[in-house]
């Protein structure tokens, strides 16, 4: 009755690390920050394709897909992502999230393929936290 | 009312988005879910339910991932639900069982979810029987609910499967830890998994020896114990076979039907209680009105318990009897009414 709605939810997100990119250290500590934050992190485990990780964040019906890269490879295994995703039967509810290592030039260009926040290597577990949050909730409002 | 139907009508017809977003609802116990379940029960009952439990680091995620990929090679479809503890600290949880099952991506005859045990002793066991319903519903051919079996509600969780294999590694002294855990009367096949590992064979020893103790009556299952390497997928086919074994036995027993009358018993009896625990909580009127008669007029607490319970069963006749349309189901305002019913 009482309940603040969505935030009593546990937030469902879903962390992948896609392609040749072998280094999983950031995201490992992402994910520990997100559980500690009281939110279900489902991570996929190393070099995924676009395919397996969408199909996954589909299945686990999660808030948001976070998408971790230090290999430079960002633009075209994001643009990837996104044709994945246009083929779906139905848009996915959930927000694509864009971490790691990334010139800010690209940052733009990501934006524009759909990506819904950019967050880079300095940023701080409480705005990884904070900005999941927010868009956890427009998700869960598309429930 | 149309909205339930064609929700159930998409997770039949084997939608992916369908089934996803209805495994959310179950675990949110969104207004409106039980309607949804009420149709699929109808529609399910054709699949194998496989339980795989055991300790942690067992192998058991890799076990279910070979067992998937033999079933699918059989031309059989796979659901598969994987139970995790949620932090008993933050209520958060890491899901990891997926890293494990990477070679079954990219196949719609799998389908795979993961779910956190999210600390409610009772809730859980209900979600994985409805949501091991809604991949019954699907077409799935075999589900496995995959749990770590420890905890009361883990071993719970595990009475919703018809066959349940559960898993020990050699030299961990895992007999007696499953014997501790009341895992060996849940089992109706033991499994030795990383058997290449030294001490298998005494592993399997320990186990037969256990089991010897309460030989099967003439007609009863017996207990079986099969070795696996799940990393290579060495003995996943007799471990298939084994539970292949164990569903014509429940067929041809009667012990399947039996099961099956004590999982709709567990369904029934936590339904009722939902009914009844909606109106026994702060904010519904009935509810408050008991208590202020109680504690300011002197009311009689047991006499103030018996009426909120008949009147909470007669109303909740009434609401069933009205329509399945929950009164809140705008669909902005029915989810914080969902979770505050958690």
């Amino acid at each position: 009755m009482s309940a603040p709605g969505a935030d009593t939810e546990p937030i469902r997100v879903m962390l992948a690390k896609i392609g040749l990119d072998g280094h999983d250290r950031g995201v490992r500590v992402v994910a520990r920050a997100l559980r500690d934050a009281g939110m279900e992190v489902i991570y996929s485990g190393l070099h995924r394709s676009p395919e397996q990780v969408v199909e996954s964040a589909v299945q686990e019906d999660v808030d948001v897909l976070g998408v971790s890269l230090l290999s430079g490879a960002h633009l075209p295994i994001f643009s990837r992502i996104f044709e994945v995703v246009a083929q779906l039967p139905e848009p996915p509810r959930f927000a694509i999230v864009a971490g790691g290592v990334m010139p800010d030039e690209d940052c733009e260009a990501l934006r524009r393929m759909g990506v819904a926040e950019v967050l880079g290597q300095d940023t701080t577990p409480e705005v990884i936290v904070a900005t999941v949050r927010g868009l956890a909730r427009e998700a869960s409002a598309r429930l | 009312m149309t909205a339930t139907a064609s929700l159930a009508d998409r997770v039949v017809a084997g939608e992916q988005a369908a089934i996803a977003r209805l495994l959310t609802r179950i675990e949110r116990r969104s207004p409106g879910v039980d309607e949804v379940i009420s149709a699929l029960v109808r529609r399910a009952g054709r699949a194998h339910v496989v339980g795989v439990t055991g300790p942690p680091g067992g192998g058991k995620s890799t076990l279910v991932s070979a067992l998937a990929a033999q079933y699918r090679r059989a031309g059989r479809t796979v659901g598969i639900i994987a139970v995790d503890p949620s932090s008993v600290l933050s209520g958060g949880a890491i899901l990891g069982d997926r890293i494990r099952m990477s070679a079954l991506a990219g196949d719609a005859g799998v389908f795979i979810r993961s779910i956190a045990t999210r600390g409610a002793p009772g809730g859980l066991p209900r979600a994985a029987l409805d949501a091991v319903t809604t991949l019954d519903a699907a077409g799935k051919d075999v589900v496995v609910l995959e749990t770590v079996g420890v905890g009361q509600a883990e071993v719970d969780v595990i009475t919703a499967a018809q066959t349940v294999a559960v898993v020990s590694v050699p030299g961990m002294g895992d007999a007696v830890q499953a014997s501790k855990a009341g895992l060996l009367e849940v089992a109706d096949v033991h499994v030795v998994n990383k058997s290449d590992r030294d001490g298998a064979a005494r592993t399997v020893a320990e186990l037969t020896d256990m089991l010897r103790l309460a030989p099967p009556a003439p007609g009863q299952w017996q207990v079986p114990v099969v070795s696996t390497v799940a990393a290579t997928g060495e003995g996943v086919g007799d471990l298939i076979e084994r539970f292949d074994g164990h569903r014509a036995w429940l067929a041809d027993s009667g012990e399947g039907q039996r099961r099956a009358r004590r999982t709709t018993a567990a369904r029934i009896r936590w339904i009722a209680e939902q009914l009844v625990a909606d109106r026994l909580r702060a904010g519904h009127p009935d509810f408050d009105r008991a208590v202020d008669e109680v504690t300011e007029r002197g009311g009689d607490p047991v006499a103030a318990a018996r009426r909120l319970v008949q009147r909470g069963l007669g109303a909740g006749a009434e609401d069933a009897a009205a329509g399945s349309d929950p009164p809140d189901s705008d669909p902005a305002g029915s989810d914080p009414e969902g979770s505050a019913r958690r």
